[in-house]
């Protein structure tokens, strides 16, 4: 076996040697690496550093990987120096390794600018995974930084600190932000995107000095100013690692020279990545090293023919809500380019596209990249536009995107990072049997690097495969697509106070069904009725307080507590019906009485003539207590459930849940109440209470869990009220009690709450205690409507013919 | 029917909350007008699916969300956002003139059938 060592661990080194073991090569393979890690996704740093992502999702080959495919690993070892001669490689430690064959992926290292004092203290650059636990270990709220740089990276690495809690300022040294990938234009508009979010920028700004002692206190600039700064970021750009090439005697110029078959000047030593100089040009985004791997496995492998040229370069922007895109040309002044241009500054959009003979050249997006897929197929098929000239900048809408998947050729590349093909993620779901976007990442390796595929690659598994999973969900929803414990962190450490706030800072400013109504519960848990309620952000039943009926009519179920009723509130009852002719009155399942079929606009009235409070039975909230008769009447009964029920509704009505929230207190352990399959519930026993919780009767049934047994109605009382605040605040949006207390497991629950410090215990109650003070019964909007038109039917004014009253 | 249109005078524009809709009922017919935060467009207020009031639903971007099974129909188009389905909605010119919408009634276009 001839032996093959790459020098090299990352993206590039390693997706060669994945090609590589496709042509079933007789090869023992080496990898030698300098960084401690397996293979991991360096253009996912970003998220890692804004806590989108952890580092262990972004690890593309684990530890099984080469282990299985028999790749011998030697990681956290620099290797300095090849004996061409004697065909070796010697570490950092003297170790040798021999080989037949070397394929050198070192990769680049940051440009350090030369700028007096960047080796003090806090200066740090953004490149590794170390690199970006150094920085999240230095990130703090109000931490004054600053990014030197306005690229891709540098912008990518100012989000990431701004989103945990930095004050961040960008420095560039250029006229526009991303001028290599945007124009002037388009550098304005992504420089005021970026400052709505609360990044400052300063540009152009040469840096002249970090200045401080030892460690860092501010910047001077060529113009004189300073700038303070306790942490610096440098990101000014790559420069190729091509040190070791160099010092061995291969071809080297800025990058190692590689010819079109990514054979260097030894005819045994290879190059793949940002090591690299092909033609002239050195590469800094993924797609085109994936191409290099590609073609080096090829001559490597004895099967030489492949040739690598380079495409046209696409670079995309990740970070949420600052939607870049620019591919191809975008080079103004080349002679025969025409340029068309969309701008609308009140949505922050800007297009401009670069045709040549009637075909793309180039492209800029800014603000709407909705049309990318559309724009890249063009400019990679070099499709003839000239029977389309009119509809170039909108181009028809994409309608569903699911038929549009459909409808691309099996050659369509699905994900340019990888350079995965239609038909190639096809083949593999049918051959390998694959349901999950986890399995097609695995074997196909689509939407692996940047991930901006995840959507097409998961619309096309909906389409091929017929039970395709959905993967266990932990982001809240494609427009905000943080963990739900992630965005509570993030609301209230920003402040955020409305939803629109939130999607237009963290998300993709529309918002759907989805996500709104589960930021509107987040925000009136956390600023408990102290923030600015956006209506438009909730579903219809809490925007009038009722709850819809299949024929758009509203259903009113005015609050029973405990179940408990009176001869004159059931006279108002049956006024009511015959008042409004409503079609039905029904006893629930609940203990209350439900009046179905009543008109949006006679809500406030039938509110007003009831006399009643909320019952909430339209919301995410605090449904009832439903209760049995206990001591009063029962000749069984040990416990008072009736006024203990009354007592924990008044406590808790009125309040948002994450999904309903229904409770039941019985007298004995008869459970004629059938509080143990409640949310929350009391089971009185002779001389103590037993609280249970997570229990369920619905789509499952569920016997609850025991919270804890106490003595007194006080203390059930309070145990009831720590475990309704502590679901209230940890629970995902529209997750049940049950499914809450299985996630989280019982044990955990009884430690964070009846068996947590007294401090803990006093700061949950004490913010239920807040928020209670805050909740209202929703009916008084009868007399105070959210908007004149809430429930009033709108009447047209007249009619005119072109400017005429008819 | 030849040139003139005959605009029908709605209501004042802060009538109509930003991301809201309301439902406007002539004769038979009933229109649901939204204010897509400071444009506003009238669509058929029934879900071609079972008749949901899409006046009622959730606005995403330029689409709404029937409250009732969560169909996707986008304001401007009429056309579906989601399902392949068939069927679309019913779109009005709609302008707004001295702080009042103006609706034009007789104007009702249907994208599908205008495609097929």
């Amino acid at each position: 076996m001839r032996r093959l060592v790459v020098v090299g661990n990352g993206m590039a080194g390693v997706a060669c040697v994945e090609h590589i073991l496709k042509h079933n090569p007789e090869f023992e393979i080496t990898i030698l690496g300098d960084e401690t890690h397996v293979n991991y996704n360096r253009i996912l740093l970003s998220l890692v550093l804004a806590g989108e992502k952890s580092a262990d999702e972004i690890v593309l080959n684990d530890v099984e990987w080469y282990r299985a495919h028999n790749i011998r690993a030697k990681l956290g070892a620099r290797i300095d120096r090849i004996d061409r001669g004697a065909r070796t490689v010697v570490n950092e430690f003297g170790e040798v390794t021999p080989y037949d064959k070397l394929i050198l992926a070192t990769g680049s290292s940051a440009f350090i600018p030369p700028i007096h004092g960047v080796e003090k203290e806090n200066v740090h650059v953004f490149r590794t995974l170390d690199d970006t636990h150094a920085l999240l270990a230095k990130a703090r709220r109000g931490l004054k930084t600053v990014v030197i740089g306005g690229g891709l990276l540098g912008l990518e690495a100012a989000r990431g600190l701004q989103v945990r809690g930095c004050d961040v300022t960008v420095i560039h040294l250029m006229d526009s932000l991303m001028e290599r990938q945007l124009d002037t234009t388009g550098g304005e508009y992504l420089k005021r995107r970026i400052e709505s979010l609360g990044i400052r920028v300063m540009l152009p700004k040469q840096t002249a000095a970090i200045v401080g002692n030892g460690h860092v206190d501010g910047l001077r600039f060529a113009s004189g100013e300073e700038l303070e700064a306790e942490l610096v970021v440098i990101a000014a750009g790559i420069r190729p690692n091509a040190g070791l090439a160099r010092a061995a005697g291969l071809e080297v110029n800025r990058g190692i020279v590689v010819n079109d078959f990514m054979e260097t000047s030894d005819p045994d030593i290879f190059a793949v990545g940002e090591c690299t100089e092909h033609r002239g040009q050195t590469f800094g985004l993924v797609a085109p090293l994936y191409d290099q791997a590609r073609v080096l496995a090829a001559t490597i492998t004895d099967h030489r023919g492949p040739v690598f040229t380079a495409a046209a370069p696409a670079a995309k922007l990740k970070i949420m809500g600052v939607d870049i895109f620019s591919a191809g040309s975008i080079d103004e002044s080349e002679p025969g380019v025409e340029v068309l241009k969309s701008e609308d500054p009140s949505l922050g959009a800007y297009k401009k596209l670069l045709v040549k003979d009637n075909r793309l050249h180039g492209m800029i997006l800014v603000g709407d990249i909705e049309d990318e897929y559309t724009y890249m197929d063009w400019l990679k098929s070099g499709a003839d536009l000239s029977s389309m000239r009119r509809q170039l900048l909108f181009p028809p809408p994409a309608g569903d995107r699911g038929l549009e998947v459909a409808d691309m050729p099996d050659s369509e590349t699905i994900c340019g990072c990888n350079g995965v093909r239609k038909g190639e993620i096809i083949h593999s779901i049918h051959e390998h049997g694959i349901t999950t976007m986890r399995q097609l990442k695995e074997r196909t390796r689509a939407s692996t690097s940047c991930g901006t595929c995840a959507g097409l690659c998961e619309k096309l598994l909906r389409a091929v495969v017929p039970d395709f999973e959905v993967e266990t969900k932990t982001t809240l929803c494609a427009c905000v697509p943080f963990s739900y414990e992630r965005l509570r962190e993030i609301v209230r450490t920003q402040k955020l106070k409305s939803v629109e706030e939130v999607l237009a800072v963290y998300g993709n400013r529309r918002g759907c069904e989805v996500c709104k109504p589960a930021l509107s519960y987040m925000l009136d848990m956390l600023w408990c009725g102290t923030h600015e309620e956006d209506r438009s952000a909730r579903f219809i039943n809490d925007r009038v307080h009722a709850n819809i009926q299949k024929d758009g009519t509203f259903s009113v179920v005015p609050r029973m507590r405990g179940g408990v009723t009176s001869p004159d509130e059931l006279r108002r009852i049956a006024d009511v019906a015959e008042k409004y002719n409503v079609p039905m009155v029904k006893v629930t399942g609940s203990q209350r009485l439900d009046l179905l079929g009543v008109k949006k606009a006679d809500l406030p009235n039938v509110w007003r003539d009831l006399g009643m409070p909320s019952g909430q039975a339209y919301s995410k909230g605090v449904r009832m207590v439903k209760t049995c008769v206990g001591t009063e009447f029962c000749r069984f009964g040990v416990q008072d459930s009736t006024n203990t029920g009354i007592e924990l509704e008044r406590r808790l009505e009125n309040l948002f849940t994450p999904h309903k929230f229904k409770m039941g207190v019985v007298g004995c352990p008869r459970n004629c109440a059938e509080a143990t399959v409640k949310d929350l519930g009391f089971v009185g026993q002779d001389g103590s209470w037993q609280v249970v919780v997570g229990g369920a009767a619905g789509k499952s049934v569920r016997k609850a869990d025991l919270l804890i047994t106490v003595e007194t109605t006080e203390q059930a009382l309070e145990a009831g009220e720590l475990f309704f605040q502590y679901y209230r605040e940890n629970g995902n949006y529209l997750e049940r009690s049950y499914d809450f207390v299985e996630r989280l497991g019982i044990e955990k629950i009884r430690k964070e709450t009846v068996y947590a410090s007294d401090e803990d215990r006093k700061k949950l109650l004490d913010r239920l205690h807040r928020s209670k003070e805050y909740a209202r019964d929703a009916w008084l909007e009868r007399d105070r409507p959210a908007n004149a038109t809430q429930f009033v039917q709108i009447e047209p004014i007249d009619k005119v013919r072109e400017g005429q009253l008819v | 029917m030849t040139g003139e249109r005959v605009w029908t005078r709605i209501t004042r524009t802060e009538n109509i909350p930003p991301r809201e809709g309301r439902p406007v009922r002539i004769g038979d017919l009933e229109i649901a007008i939204f204010n897509l935060n400071g444009r506003f467009v009238t669509v058929e207020n029934a879900c071609p699916h079972k008749g949901g009031p899409l006046c009622d639903g959730i606005v995403t971007g330029t689409a709404v969300v029937c409250p009732l099974h969560g169909r996707h129909f986008d304001l401007i188009s009429g056309l579906p956002v989601r399902a392949a389905e068939p069927s679309c909605l019913a779109v009005f010119p709609t302008r707004v003139e001295d702080g009042i919408i103006l609706v034009d009634l007789e104007g009702a276009y249907k994208a599908i059938e205008h495609a097929a």
